[in-house]
């Protein structure tokens, strides 16, 4: 069994990451993921939240994926996201402002908005808070 | 002899002419760059993402999705990706070509043809060549969005939904490098596995949690950033198609204008020739 999986990360907008890593920790739509290599084929959507690589040597790369899927493969991951950033590049202030903005509309109760969105919005912004307070340290 | 006055009117059409031309390739050298940075950004997603979905189209679900399974085909649709405007060599000719004689191809088994077109000159060009188009749509911009193009699509998985067609193709132009466009014609729906020599055998995902919600949202995604890949690529084309052909068009003029000029000067010396023979002429009958 081979001690690490060649992994990419990709994002509409570009190529995030590719490599070789030892292990991959991400938020799947039931439950976190822990993915080693020699992995069984898996097929999941990514709720938002931190992405997780544990790379070659021992060193971590944190992500923030919105959204997406999973394919695991024997020998590859891949993260198809929706959106994706290095946790380093997220901005705590601008997350912060966005989910204030997105849970004011809600408590607006006006009868216009799209409470679907609003509340993917808070959901998104509040896992990226999550995530700059949780690794940021 | 011709006139050198003449000569140095038509000299002068071919300077302004010229002037153009390379003012177009300026522009369209500018935009390429622009317009290639976008093309390679959103390559990967979509190379990844046909991979996965080869992967998917590999695999023995328990769940077949229609987009998974190959009927008999009496009706298919493609979907051609050309650009609004001219003047850039023979891109869209070269596409247009190789998509109507793919569409020969079924047609002569007598299967039905149902076009949806993304550009203009596409819809111009089967205006006057005939068939059976159930959407047209232009490019509209150089950063197309993705809600523009949906529509479009929509028509075609919706009617393939109904089992109104039963294949659907992507025609576009492949951006090579600046040189070379190359037409292309993909199968969308059904997906299929491209034959990467692997041995046979049969597995399937874990799916989390539901294999139907999964493969459906990830087909969606998959022929959205399909289209939109062979849209943002088409752009990247046509900058580089426009660039090369009006810089071959200022070549050009500039060979016509070195080729006149001399026909212009021989003229004009001739001219100085003969009026001095005739002075020296009519002096010495003096």
């Amino acid at each position: 069994m081979p001690s690490t999986v060649y992994c990419s990360i990709v994002s509409a907008e570009k190529e995030i990451f590719s490599g070789q890593v030892e292990n991959v920790v991400a938020t799947g739509t039931i439950g976190e993921l822990g993915l080693f290599p020699g992995h069984t084929p898996l097929l999941t959507g990514i709720k938002p939240g931190p992405v997780r690589l544990k790379l070659e040597g021992g060193e971590e790369e944190i992500f923030f994926a919105s959204g997406g899927y999973i394919e695991v493969q024997q020998n590859a991951i891949t993260i198809l996201a929706d959106t994706a950033l290095r946790a380093d590049d997220l901005d705590e202030a601008a997350a912060q402002d966005a989910q204030n903005k997105a849970e004011k509309e809600l408590a607006d109760n006006k009868s216009d908005i799209d409470f679907g969105r609003v509340q993917a919005d808070i959901q998104e912004t509040a896992a990226m808070l999550r995530t700059i307070r949780k690794y940021r340290k | 002899m011709a006139n050198a006055n003449e000569l140095r009117k038509q000299i002068g059409s071919i300077k302004n002419t010229q002037k153009i031309t390379s003012a177009m390739e300026m522009v369209a050298a500018s935009r390429m760059r622009k317009t290639q940075e976008r093309m390679a950004r959103g390559r990967p997603y979509s190379d990844h993402i046909r991979t996965v979905i080869g992967h998917v189209a590999k695999a023995s679900p328990e769940y077949r999705h229609q987009f998974m399974v190959e009927r008999e085909v009496r009706r298919i649709g493609y979907i051609l990706v050309t650009t609004d405007k001219g003047l850039c060599g023979g891109l869209n000719i070269n596409l247009l070509k190789a998509t109507v004689k793919d569409i020969k191809q079924w047609v002569d088994q007598g299967i039905e043809v149902d076009l949806c077109l993304i550009g203009k000159k596409g819809a111009q060009f089967f205006r006057s060549y005939g068939g059976n188009v159930v959407a047209a749509s232009d490019n509209a911009s150089e950063e197309p969005e993705m809600t523009d193009l949906i529509g479009s699509i929509k028509v075609m998985l919706d009617s393939f939904a109904e089992g109104k067609i039963d294949k659907v193709f992507l025609a576009n132009n492949i951006f090579v490098n600046t040189m070379t466009q190359t037409p292309t014609i993909r199968q969308l729906v059904p997906l299929n596995a491209e034959d990467d020599g692997q041995e046979k055998r049969i597995w399937d995902y874990i799916y989390e949690p539901d294999a139907r919600q999964l493969i459906e949202g990830l087909v969606t995604r998959f022929i959205e950033s399909q289209v939109y890949q062979a849209v943002v690529e088409n752009v990247a084309c046509e900058q580089a198609a426009k660039m090369i052909a009006m810089k071959n068009a200022t070549d050009n003029a500039g060979d016509l204008v070195d080729e006149l000029q001399l026909v212009m000067n021989n003229a004009r010396q001739a001219a100085i020739t003969q009026e001095l023979s005739e002075i020296v002429s009519g002096a010495a009958a003096v």
